[in-house]
């Protein structure tokens, strides 16, 4: 069971991923340069947040062109297992292998702060541990979470069960109040049709040890090693 | 030398928050005649030769392949001699 997590340059959450893995879920993991090709033996690759090319023009835009994008699209082509965590979410939406744009947060603030999430679709491998609607304490931080999609695109997400977590209360409402930063229908996490492949703005990995004000992140990381051990990747 | 000006906007369909607090700032200094505001990007290319031609194809691709995401946005472009 081997993870990589992706380095970008102006990535920041690469190290967090790493610590998780090694020292929390206690599995081998390595970093993978941007210029590198070579994603071999890797079971989960992770795109990590940060500012990637200090999101110049527009976030994940000139990432998704790093040498390691095409590998990556390859292994999840495969079905290899592709989490890609705020920036990394907004690389994949960019590179295509995710459905969707992320636009400027509603009220033009960077947004810093724990969220509410529900569990949407807990049939995934990222989300097999956690209850059907399970409310997730997890924190964001980002500029450009504003997910948008063509109303065509929404019902193609919705029809194949593709939103995996939605903004909340902290009781598990669902409203424009409990949205932090404008994004369609409250998605706060997404995956491709063939369910490999996941974006999401909250950070699992800084919500996944009791120290850290919350945990319910973990169980992501979790769940992808649970559905590892059951069968292989590619 | 040929120099390529692209202004790269949010699609009408897509919302546009700077835009519309950038009509706020204006309205509170006293504008209320305002219909819209929409905020975009300038790109300017110049280009090391002097076919027009391949600079328009040229700079289509950039656009498509890089500069807008066709998805949101929306591009235009003049190119001139310089």
């Amino acid at each position: 069971m081997k993870f990589g997590v992706v380095v970008f340059p102006g990535s920041n959450c690469d190290q967090d991923c790493f610590y998780v893995i090694k020292d929390v879920l206690k599995k081998p993991v390595r970093y993978i340069w941007h210029k590198d090709t070579d994603v071999d033996g890797l079971d989960c690759v992770i795109l990590p947040g940060g500012f990637s090319y200090g999101d110049y023009l527009r976030t994940g835009a000139i990432a998704r062109f790093s040498p390691v994008m095409k590998s990556i699209a390859g292994f999840a082509r495969k079905g290899g297992t592709v989490i890609g965590i705020c920036n990394g979410f907004q690389i994949l939406l960019e590179a295509g292998l995710l459905p969707g744009v992320m636009l400027r947060n509603r009220y033009l603030h960077f947004v810093c702060k724990h969220v509410y999430v529900k569990t949407e679709n807990n049939h995934t491998r990222f989300t097999s541990l956690y209850n059907t609607e399970q409310i997730l304490k997890i924190p964001i931080a980002h500029n450009e979470g504003n997910y948008y999609i063509d109303a065509a695109g929404l019902k193609e997400l919705r029809d194949n069960n593709q939103i995996v977590f939605r903004y909340c209360s902290a009781t598990g409402e669902i409203s424009d109040q409990f949205n932090p930063n404008g994004a369609l229908d409250n998605i706060a996490g997404i995956m491709n049709k063939k369910g490999n492949v996941l974006g999401m703005m909250p950070h699992p990995e800084r919500s996944s040890e009791r120290e850290l004000g919350s945990q319910d992140g973990y169980f992501i990381f979790r769940s992808i090693l649970k559905w590892l051990k059951t069968q292989r990747t590619w | 030398m040929l120099k390529a000006e692209i202004n790269i906007t949010l699609k009408r369909t897509v919302a546009d928050p700077q835009g519309l607090t950038i009509k706020h700032a204006l309205e509170s200094l006293g504008y209320k005649d305002l219909a819209d505001v929409r905020m975009g990007k300038l790109v300017i290319i110049k280009l090391n030769f002097k076919d027009k031609k391949r600079a328009q194809q040229q700079i289509n691709q950039m656009c498509k392949k890089l500069l807008a995401n066709p998805i949101i946005e929306d591009y235009h472009f003049k190119i001139k001699e310089e």
